[in-house]
């Protein structure tokens, strides 16, 4: 309604300064957060902060925060991948599969990696091509994959993999001191790799698009159909070999590998500030809310809280994370009528 | 088992007073949407409501339907004789005037006033009856809903309003002009005295117009009044009896429409002179060929179409909504797939249909539908200006932030794109200049060819003229501009050659000397349905 | 100004009728169809092994369907309103740890008293969703994940280590999925009376079509005065209360009960929903479906078993089916909605 006509905007950094400052407010909220886990933290447990700890932090939460990148993606494109546990499963099953009869690893490294693939690519056509919602039909590809799984190993578990293949799930990376697991490794780079392409890349901002308004992106000549496949086999192909890591670490490969860790994926991305609608969020966002995820978690550990029971933690956090966007609003409401 | 009466109830006198509102304004923060509104309706009477877009017409609507709460001014809605006292809503005035205050749309429906938006929100999964009775259901015993009665009613208000609708079919795959029938239907058993149209006309084909303004006549006989909201003035003239018009958020005159012409209330509504028609097309000589479509078809949509365009050439494609035409402008640009034919831009073949492969051999499309498919909404002015150009924005695969604002701001000032600032969602700004926005998205590609469709729809008299000028502009710069309108002066107006299609069929094609109203019309409606 | 308008020509009356029958069809259709699938089933496997169609085994699917044709009862509800209740499995584990722990500590409690307190239980967890839901406008997606996690982190925390044995708890609580009527297990037709109930609710009932408005076009629904809040309030609190139910009964039917009961059981309970022909957008679909749906899957496992299919492959065949039932229920809309449109521009 209102058609005012303003001088053009001036210099270049007011520019990005004002694309950053939606996000900013989330991020830096959740950054105050992490900041506050770690001081909690520290005060209650002298271990926090140590090397050793951030080690086996490393190694417990790697594979899920691994997930939770393509998953990112996914969700900001509008759409949901539920079976992204179930594909770590099937990764995990068919190397321990592969490996009792006999297969050299190579072989069965690009098996699983094709595998992965090809799970992704039929959750990206289902979605696209037959355009059923992704949420049911993720549902049901997480039974289809869990169900291969249990096929694949019925009731058996393998845990004959080498020393060589397991140290890489236990061991720290050469040369960089005694603190950083190789899934840890992979994270970092993996989000920076994905960091660049959502922020700075025309496929990231088709991505944002399309997550925004699928139908407008389309006419503006965004290839929404390939690039949700895309995103779908990329998810697949991760969370294979996520499915490695997380068998090479625990030396075994059993049907129900990563069962449930779907929940854990989304929960982090959530908390990250990224819109379950669709068209908003950011990597940053989802580094910290791997950071807050496994802190809090970390800290309940050395507390001594309950494991199991840390589920409340992540729900609570995943209840702040939609709630306390819309506090503000709330309150601003409220003080009007009031 | 107990039916409600269908019969009407008692009308109140023609010219009787049904509601009055006097000087009312509303803010939102710092933006004064309406600052003196006022308007007044009789029983009997259709009443036009102009205004450009950012008059104020939305927020006055809005205020009538509750939905806003004014700051200043007064509402009076006289009590309709032999009320029925319904319960609910606020302040229902009994028989005589007062004042009252509408604090929700549900006080504004206990008080009479139904509103009809362009686009009716029905439930797609229920019945039409159940559309028009929900939350509302007549009951039997044991509060169980009474569906026969439900359907009775339905019928009959559907008999009052003279159209065949099936009470017991589906809301969804109505058309919207079936849809709004429903929702005046829904009206009528809410006993509404004053409906509010707002643009009802902007999708409907000129059979639907014609049977809307049956219907509106007869609820006129039935001594409603009618608010009608439309940019096309050849409707106004056509239905209604006294016109408002309102300029930046001001009323400025209430008139009966007898003695006036257009030029007087687009005077009223733009307060300057603007040429009733828009500049004659320039009438250079066009060049070469760019696009070539050759029997395009698809089964059941469009059969055999063939056209071609030239640099410096705007084709029209006119026809009754429905014909086909936005489905052709889809299938050359590549959003929709086509059964047989060829598209051949600059003498090359499109291979298959993919929005990518028309953009990259210089197609660029304007879609009909500006908030759905023509901008991303959530997205600011800046990215959706940049949206199809992001590849040439940066360099190493990244886009860079300054080349990115550079293109937005230098093509909103080129095309006089009114914004706050170019970081603010695309949805803040009007109607006239979102569809700048997406013009400059498209023009910043330098196409080839340029396909609009209904480029000035639900867009004010002055951006019209700024638009239609734009257009004829690039082609006078080479571009071969293909466009797509239902409104005859445009048509006429800017258009080299006027191509006609009827049902899926190109039917006619017209020079600029040979072009005509009447001879435009009765091609997109078939010789022999043209009344006598 | 403009040339002379035709007088319209309006749909025929029997257009408007056929693609209303159209319709109807197509959705009676869905739910026959559901049941077609199942009697394929049924009779194939029969005809492979005839112990498939005996007593006992008739009786054990219907006992294995009725929690979940009740967990599904309450479900549909939820999904009706373009909502989802994801918490329903961790209701189930805390109400039937609960719920059985009465009998231990209170030796002699009256068993309607315990299935009062599951239901109590399951009642307070879906107030809590309800009331975050309605009031928050916050997707039912995040929030009863959020509940999923938190409810069962209660469970844990409560439960401990510990589990309820069948020796702590009644023989005349343990006989109750045993107890038949006829030959039909009890708790099956007390089951299928509470489906029937609650079809004819959502039928007749002005609340009950509030939820298919609220489903089908939520703007609509607001602002057609519906209050939507109170509604699907109302819907999380009545899923919860029935997932409390639906706990107690699983105590009765399993008798073990620790801290991984129902773990899991909300996807079953969503794929029986969706099996059934329930949109997952919401605006469409029975109770009666869901309770097909249901059953359904619990058939296809028992053929499994008994045809001597490793158990192992139940879950991937149920991923199949429900895979195919999405695209079924999308093609048939598809289809369905080109045929509603298409029945009035061929009169334009």
């Amino acid at each position: 309604m209102s058609n005012v006509t303003d001088t053009l905007p001036p210099a270049s950094h007011a520019g990005l300064a004002e694309r950053l400052r939606p996000a900013l407010r989330w991020e830096s909220g959740l950054a105050v957060v992490v900041a506050l886990i770690v001081i909690i933290g520290s005060a209650a447990s002298p271990a926090f902060l140590t090397g050793n700890n951030l080690f086996n932090l490393g190694l417990s939460n790697g594979e899920v925060a691994i997930m939770t990148l393509p998953m990112t993606l996914i969700i900001i494109s509008g759409e949901i991948d539920l079976s992204v546990a179930s594909i770590l499963g099937m990764s995990s099953a068919l190397l321990g599969y592969l490996w009792a009869r006999g297969w050299p690893m190579p072989a069965i490294f690009v098996t699983i990696a094709v595998a992965g693939i090809a799970a992704g690519a039929i959750n990206g056509l289902l979605v696209t091509r037959l355009r059923l919602p992704s949420l049911a039909v993720t549902i049901g590809t997480l039974a289809l994959y869990r169900g291969v799984s249990e096929i694949l190993l019925g009731p058996n578990t393998v845990a004959t993999f080498p020393a060589a293949y397991t140290n890489l799930g236990v061991n720290a990376v050469p040369f960089t001191g005694n603190d950083m697991t190789y899934s840890t490794l992979i994270f970092i780079v993996l989000a920076i790799v994905f960091g660049v392409v959502l922020h700075a890349t025309p496929l990231g901002r088709s991505i944002y698009a399309m997550g925004a308004s699928a139908e407008a992106a389309q006419y503006a000549g965004i290839r929404v159909k390939r690039i949700k496949t895309l995103l779908y086999m990329v998810s697949g192909f991760i969370c294979s070999l996520a499915g490695v890591l997380w068998t090479f670490r625990l030396n075994t490969s059993v049907w129900n590998n990563g069962i449930g860790l779907e929940l854990n994926v989304v929960a982090i991305v959530l908390l990250a500030g990224v819109s379950i609608f669709g068209g908003k969020g950011s990597i940053a966002g989802v580094v910290l809310g791997v950071l807050a995820f496994c802190g809090i978690q970390n800290a309940l550990l050395l507390t001594n809280f309950n494991q199991e029971a840390t589920g409340i933690v992540t729900g609570g956090l995943l209840l702040a994370s939609v709630f306390l966007p819309n506090a503000g609003r709330w309150l601003r409401a409220w003080r009007a009528h009031a | 088992m107990e039916v409600r009466s269908v019969d009407a109830p008692e009308e109140p006198a023609d010219g009787q007073v049904l509601l009055e509102l006097r000087h009312a304004a509303k803010s939102f923060g710092a933006v004064r949407a309406l600052i003196d509104g006022s308007v007044e309706l009789r029983a009997g009477e259709v009443h036009a409501l102009l205004g450009e877009n950012g008059a104020g017409k939305s927020t006055l609507v809005k205020i009538l339907a509750g939905v806003h709460q004014p700051d200043d001014g007064t509402l009076i809605v006289p009590g309709r004789a032999g009320g029925d006292g319904r319960a609910g809503g606020d302040g229902r005035a009994g028989g005589d005037g007062r004042e009252i205050r509408l604090n929700g749309p549900a006080a504004a429906r206990a008080a009479g006033i139904a509103v009809i938006y362009q686009e009716p929100t029905l439930f797609p999964d229920l019945t039409v009856a159940e559309n028009m009775f929900i939350g509302r259901q007549p009951l039997r015993s044991g509060r169980r809903i009474d569906r026969r009665a439900m359907l009775a009613e339905a019928a009959a208000i559907f008999t009052r309003l003279g159209v065949p609708l099936n009470p017991s079919r589906l809301a969804r795959g109505l058309s919207i002009a079936d849809q709004q029938v429903v929702e005046i239907g829904k009206a009528l058993s809410l006993d509404a005295r004053v409906i509010v149209m707002d643009e009802p006309t902007a999708a409907l084909s000129a059979a639907e117009v014609a049977r809307l303004f049956e219907v509106v006549r007869t609820l006129k006989a039935q001594g409603a009044a009618v608010l009608f909201i439309s940019h096309r003035l050849e409707e106004v003239f056509t239905i209604c009896q006294r016109v408002t018009v309102m300029r930046d958020g001001k009323h400025v005159l209430s008139s009966d429409l007898a003695g006036l012409t257009a030029r007087d209330l687009v005077r009223a509504m733009v307060g300057r002179e603007l040429a009733e028609r828009p500049p004659e097309a320039a009438g250079a000589t066009p060049g070469d060929t760019v696009l070539d479509v050759r029997r395009l078809t698809r089964e059941g949509v469009f059969t055999d179409i063939s056209l071609a365009v030239r640099a410096g050439e705007i084709v029209a494609l006119a026809g009754l909504v429905g014909s086909g035409r936005s489905e052709v402008a889809r299938a050359i640009f590549g959003i929709d797939r086509y059964d047989a034919g060829s598209v051949t831009v600059s003498g090359k073949p499109l291979r298959k249909a993919s929005p990518a492969g028309s953009m990259a051999a210089g197609i660029g499309l304007v879609p009909e539908d500006r908030r759905q498919q023509g901008l991303v909404m959530d997205m600011s002015v800046q990215q959706n200006v940049a949206l199809a150009s992001l590849g040439r924005l940066g360099k190493g695969g990244l886009i860079r932030a300054s080349a990115e604002r550079a293109m937005a701001s230098d093509w909103a000032a080129r095309l006089a794109i009114k914004y706050s600032r170019l970081t603010d969602p695309v949805g803040t700004l009007s109607g006239g200049n979102q569809q700048k926005v997406v013009l400059a998205r498209w023009l910043g590609r330098k196409p080839a060819v340029l396909i609009v469709d209904e480029p000035t729809r639900g867009i004010d008299v002055g951006t019209k003229a700024e638009v239609h000028q734009l257009l004829t502009g690039l082609a006078r710069s080479g571009v071969a501009v293909l466009m797509i309108s239902s409104e005859l002066p445009e048509v006429l107006g800017v258009a080299d050659r006027v191509l006609v299609m009827r049902e899926g069929q190109l039917v006619a094609e017209f020079g600029h000397a040979d072009a005509s109203e009447e001879a435009i019309m009765s091609a997109a409606m078939g010789q022999q349905e043209v009344a006598q | 100004m403009t040339s002379v308008l035709p007088r319209p020509t309006l749909p025929g009356p029997d257009q408007e009728a056929r693609a209303s029958h159209l319709a109807e069809r197509v959705f009676r259709i869905r739910e026959s169809g559901i049941l077609v699938v199942l009697l394929v089933f049924v009779g194939v496997t029969t005809a492979v092994q005839h112990r498939f169609l005996g007593a006992s085994n008739i009786q054990f699917v219907l006992v294995d369907t009725a929690s979940f044709a009740l967990l599904a009862l309450g479900e549909t509800m939820v999904v009706l309103t373009r909502n989802v209740d994801l918490s329903v499995g961790s209701v189930v584990g805390l109400s039937a740890y609960l719920s059985t722990q009465l009998f231990a500590d209170h030796p002699g409690i009256a068993i309607p008293v315990v299935f009062l307190a599951g239901l109590g239980i399951g009642l307070a967890c879906g107030i809590v969703n309800g009331v975050m839901v309605a009031a928050g406008r916050v997707p039912s997606l995040v929030v009863t994940l959020a509940t999923l996690y938190i409810i069962r982190g209660i469970d844990i925390l409560i439960v401990g280590g510990n589990e309820v044995t069948a020796s702590s708890l009644p023989d005349s609580f343990l006989n109750i999925p045993k107890d038949t009527i006829l030959g039909i297990p009890d708790i099956a037709i007390a089951v299928a009376a509470l489906i029937a109930i609650g079809w004819y609710y959502l039928r007749t009932f002005r609340s009950g079509r509030d939820l298919y408005a609220i489903g089908s076009n939520p703007d609509a629904a607001r602002l057609a005065g519906l209050p939507a809040g109170r509604r699907v309030f109302t819907a999380f609190a009545v899923s919860g209360a029935i997932a409390g139910v639906a706990g107690v009964l699983w105590g009765a039917q399993y008798g073990t009960i620790n801290s991984t009961a129902g773990t899991g059981y909300e996807l079953q309970v969503v794929s029986a929903v969706v099996v059934g022909g329930v949109a997952i957008f919401g605006g469409s679909g029975s109770v009666i479906g869901a309770g097909l749906g249901a059953l359904l899957l619990a058939t296809i496992s028992s053929a499994l078993y008994v045809l001597g299919i490793s158990p192992f492959w139940d879950q991937a065949i149920w991923g199949f089916l429900l895979l195919v039932a999405i695209a079924l229920d999308q093609t048939i809309t598809e289809r369905l909605t080109s045929a509603l449109r298409r029945t009035r521009t061929r009169h334009e």
